[in-house]
């Protein structure tokens, strides 16, 4: 049995078209492989995990080996959590890759100003580091009122982050720690 | 998470309370069907009906915020109905334990109250110690003063009638879910419990959850396959995040975070290091002191050595007594004490408790550097409602990051499931990897403190962090895995086999407190060893049958899939339920006595023997189920809180009630309360007649940074709602789809009415109340026509335990807008 697209998009208008089909004994395994070529013929597949809640879902990347980008995800089905089903966020996520509303650029907020403006990644490494530096060595108490050594920076806190992985999570505290930060906070406190 | 996702389909009984499971971790309930499937009770326990209460065979609606009411009353239920599993509670828990004469409970008060300090002195509450300084044990279980006899009297007062009053719950529905759950108290028989924020964003949330620890107790539910204490966590890696200690109290692996006065490292290891006096207790956390030099040697490297206290003096040290918790921050932020902040991954206009408050804390800021996927609310601070852009001085460094797909590293889920993921793309434009940020942008500050002048005050843990993370200048995320699993640092000989310097560390049973070994995290070695990276592992296979997956990814500690599993047999090391069993004692016998040591199922928590032989005879060597309590039991009878050894019912900081018929005492008496102008509390307040909680929705994520722009998603759930009773909409003249405002003592939404029978009056101390919710996804940036965040009515008022807000219950006013 030879299908055109054409020809499946009118079948499957039906509900349950599959089952009815299949009762009718007609062979629908073409049909579902060509489908399945259709928008990931010459994909690369990626497994993940959702980013989401944290049932920890498998999720499978097509990526379109001719452009880099994601074009469709999908629940990896050998995944033994979610066996391939996602709920309606997990389904969405290629439209977390695919996203032109995703920030792409470095900004940069001057006092009083009521306007972004853009910037690099070298300008902002090095604007950043210098107000550390000045902000924790002039907040910095080495010893406290009773005279016991607490090298800690007072002036500079952190929030996050349960987005970022957990070797992201491990370097991020040590950074912090170094520079002597104690208001050290993230999602699981609310 | 004791247990893991799988497992529900193992559970009799699943208990959802303080949890909307089906909406909000929509593929977890698949199997809490499957246990529903096999025969199993789903019950659900909330304010409000919802998709979870529509698949469950009990619903029973509750006023929020009296959980421990409601549960109070099941463990009397559970006690004077007998329903307890004797053998489990004898052997495992502190049940037997004999308080001291000291411990009392009045007037809504435990013993050892300050009421000037607001805090207790918990030493009031000490165990009776014999000669060798064990605890004295009833095991009749008889002694007025026995942990079981004091649990029954503190929970005397918790009658049907009493309970009713306060939660608004029908007595008959208590009763029936009294029935079903404590059905569970059998060894065959399995009752899980499943929570979420309804159980922890309270000012008595750590007691709300103790709660249910004692009732699993009492019904021999921890360490078996379908039961524990499952909390159901909101980020795909908050698990993660809080094990690699990214919060003031801890560093990673729970490790504490040294105060003041702990003013030498082995000053730390005496306070931290519990000891026990019996000789059966495996008190794991007696290996501290291995832990915390292994994690000095990951961050400070040849610069941490024996002769220096492995740099123990360069972390940073907390004041006694003083928190700096998010609440605290950010009320420190709002008095200015706070010059620059990092908000990374994180969207706290929107999504702490009080937003007005953290809005305009971050006005007094002289810097703050936003890393993010989207625009947001806290990026965009300065130019959101009610601000003036002309008299904000706050600079913002907005750095933008990639995605998920766009990197490769590893999270943890609520199940402790460590999962390597992939990249399947390169970010958008300038976007980078917060690895690759972070990493440059330490480098950046390290430069600046290469050559210190005498002003710079303590430049060495910067300048001797060990920062070797990168491969051709790009953050290596292998490397830091590696370097958090642990590696060993020179030759060591452990039993018969030599590990060389440079060898990963195979788990942390091989951990040294002498610097011969670095990891980052203790619980986190044996996630990358010798065999290879165990968190991309994908074998499907199952032996268990119980769908533990064992070589499926890695679960901390050790791969052991279900904590506290040595509960899960009898002291001679048979299972409790031969048909679903987690571990089994496979050492060989003679004459009745075990004489090998080996365990098959699950990882075992510890090797050891059994208490028992199979004759019955006391074991020398045999070790006490839980094994991270110092004493190896589990605690009914918690001494180490802020507000109480046992849970007791108080109302929110904020409610609909002048009187609690429980006890003199209305709330928590040692609640986090914080006293800026913006930090308003109003009980009975006829402006505020109504109960107010915040929920998600499965389209939504948190703040919805990452799910508002997600056009399938904005299209589903296009904008902010309240829910409320048709009974409240007659009374307010609101009609179902109208544009209403919502308002508490903090702040104002506006919000779409949507009048449902899914919320209902309940008659509370014989007063009806009403209650209405709010998703808590939205904010001003985007959508436009989406409204703003729910959590503008929260309050800033925290557990004493944890300081986490208390967003689930506070009090509100509804009307029409414009009226």
């Amino acid at each position: 049995m030879k299908l055109t697209r054409r020809d499946f998009l009118k079948i499957s208008g039906a509900a349950t078209v599959g089952l009815a089909l299949e009762g009718m004994g007609l062979n629908l395994k073409p049909v579902e492989a060509y489908t399945a070529t259709l928008r990931i013929k010459d994909a690369k597949e990626t497994p993940s995990i959702c980013c989401y809640c944290s049932v920890g879902c498998g999720i499978l990347f097509h990526t379109d080996t001719k452009t880099g980008k994601v074009i469709y995800s999908e629940g990896d089905a050998d995944h033994p959590i979610n066996q391939g089903s996602l709920c309606a966020k997990g389904a969405s996520l290629y439209q977390l890759a695919q996203n032109d509303k995703r920030s792409t650029k470095v900004l940069y907020r001057a006092p009083n100003s009521d306007k972004w403006q853009e910037k690099t990644w070298e300008w902002a490494y090095k604007e950043i580091a210098k107000r550390v530096k000045k902000t924790r060595d002039a907040t910095f108490t080495v010893k406290n009122e009773k005279g016991q050594v607490v090298n800690r920076c007072n002036g500079i806190a952190s929030v996050g982050s349960a987005a970022m992985d957990n070797e992201e999570c491990w370097i991020y505290q040590a950074m912090l720690r170094a520079l002597g930060l104690v208001y050290v906070e993230h999602q699981a406190r609310i | 998470m004791t247990n893991h996702f799988i497992d529900f389909a193992n559970s009799d009984v699943v208990l959802i309370m303080g949890s909307n499971a089906a909406e909000n971790h929509p593929i977890s309930f698949r199997w809490v069907m499957k246990a529903k499937d096999k025969g199993g009770i789903v019950i659900h326990v909330d304010p409000r009906y919802t998709r979870t209460s529509t698949k469950a065979d009990i619903w029973a609606p509750l006023r929020c915020g009296t959980d421990i009411a409601f549960l109070g009353g099941m463990i009397k239920y559970v006690l004077e109905n007998d329903k307890i599993f004797k053998d489990y509670v004898v052997n495992y828990t502190n049940a037997a334990y004999i308080v001291g004469e000291k411990f009392d409970f009045k007037d809504g008060l435990f013993s050892g109250f300050n009421a000037e300090k607001k805090a207790y002195d918990a030493s009031n509450w000490a165990y009776v110690l014999d000669e060798k300084g064990i605890p004295k044990k009833d095991l009749s279980l008889q002694d007025p003063r026995c942990v079981l006899q004091l649990l029954k009297k503190h929970y005397s007062r918790y009658d049907l009638d009493t309970v009713s009053k306060i939660t608004g719950t029908p007595k008959e529905d208590l009763l029936k879910v009294y029935e079903a759950y404590s059905s569970t108290g059998k060894p065959d028989k399995a009752g899980t419990v499943l929570y979420a924020m309804g159980w922890t964003q309270h000012t008595v949330g750590v007691q709300n959850i103790r709660a249910m620890c004692i009732l699993q107790l009492l019904l021999g539910n921890m360490g078996i396959a379908g039961g524990g204490v499952n909390a159901l966590r909101g980020e795909s890696n908050v698990q993660g995040s809080t094990d690699q200690g990214l919060l003031f109290h801890i560093l990673p692996g729970y490790l504490p975070t040294p105060s003041a006065s702990v003013t030498s490292l082995a000053e730390y290891n005496k306070k931290y290091t519990p000891v026990s006096k019996d000789p059966r207790s495996p008190n794991w956390w007696q290996n501290r002191p291995k832990y915390m030099v292994s994690f000095l040697k990951a961050m400070y490297g040849d610069a941490a050595k024996p002769e220096n206290e492995f740099c123990y003096s360069w972390l940073p040290k907390t004041e006694d007594g003083k928190s700096y918790s998010w609440l605290d921050l950010f009320d420190a932020m709002y008095k200015k004490e706070l010059k620059g902040f990092f908000s990374w991954g994180q969207n706290p206009a929107c999504s702490g408790a009080n937003s007005n408050k953290t809005r305009e804390a971050m006005a007094n800021l002289d810097w703050m550097v936003v890393v993010n996927l989207f625009d947001n609310e806290t990026a965009s601070f300065w130019k959101g409602p009610g601000m003036d852009p002309k008299k904000i001085k706050t600079e913002v460094f907005y750095l933008p990051c990639a995605a998920s797909m766009e990197k490769e590293g590893s999270i943890s889920n609520s199940g402790r499931w460590t999962q390597w993921r992939y990249k399947a793309q390169e970010p958008p434009g300038k976007a980078l990897p917060d690895g690759d940020i972070i990493a440059e942008l330490f480098l950046e500050i390290r430069k600046l403190y290469q050559k210190p002048d005498k002003k710079t005050p303590l430049p060495d843990p910067i300048v001797n962090l060990k920062w070797d993370y990168m491969t051709n200048h790009k953050f290596d995320p292998h490397l830091v895995a590696k370097a958090i699993n642990g590696y060993f640092l020179k030759d060591v000989t452990i039993g018969d086999k030599t590990y060389k310097k440079g060898d990963l560390v195979p788990a942390f049973a091989m951990l040294k407190d002498d610097g011969s070994t670095s990891c980052g995290n203790w619980i986190y070695c044996q996630s990358y060893n010798q065999d290879g990276n165990n968190m991309a592992r994908r074998d499907k296979s199952d032996p268990s049958g119980i769908g533990l997956f064992p070589k499926w990814s890695w679960a901390w500690p050790v791969n052991r899939r279900i904590i506290y599993n040595r509960a899960s047999v009898d002291p001679t090391g048979k299972p409790w339920n031969p048909k679903r069993v987690v571990i089994e004692f496979a050492g060989e016998e003679k004459d009745g006595k075990y004489t090998s040591m080996k365990w098959k199922g699950d990882v075992p928590d510890g090797p050891w023997y059994p208490l028992k032989n199979p004759d019955g005879s006391d074991r020398e060597d045999g070790k006490l189920a839980f094994i991270m309590k110092p004493d190896g039991y589990a605690s009914i009878f918690g001494p180490g809180l802020k507000d109480g050894p046992f849970p007791e019912h108080y109302e929110p900081m904020e409610c609909p009630v002048e009187k609690n018929p429980l006890g003199a005492q209305l709330t928590n008496p040692v609640a986090a309360v914080y006293t800026t102008a913006k930090d308003a509390l109003k009980t009975c307040d006829p402006r505020f007649p109504f109960v107010g909680t915040t929920y998600r929705v499965t389209e939504h994520w948190q703040t919805g940074v990452l799910t508002r722009w997600i056009p399938w998603l904005i299209e589903a759930e296009p904008q902010i709602f309240v829910e409320m009773s048709e009974e409240l909409a007659q009374l307010r003249q609101i009609k179902n789809g109208e544009k209403v405002v919502v308002e508490s003592p903090r702040g104002s939404v506006e919000a779409v009415a949507i009048v449902t029978k899914r919320f209902r009056p309940l008659t509370v101390q014989g007063v009806e109340i009403h209650q209405v919710g709010l998703p808590w996804h939205y904010g001003w940036v985007w959508p436009k026509e989406g409204g703003d965040s729910a959590n503008l009515l929260t309050p800033s008022v925290g557990d004493p335990n944890t300081r986490i807000p208390e967003s689930k219950a506070f009090m509100v006013n509804v009307r029409k807008k414009g009226v």
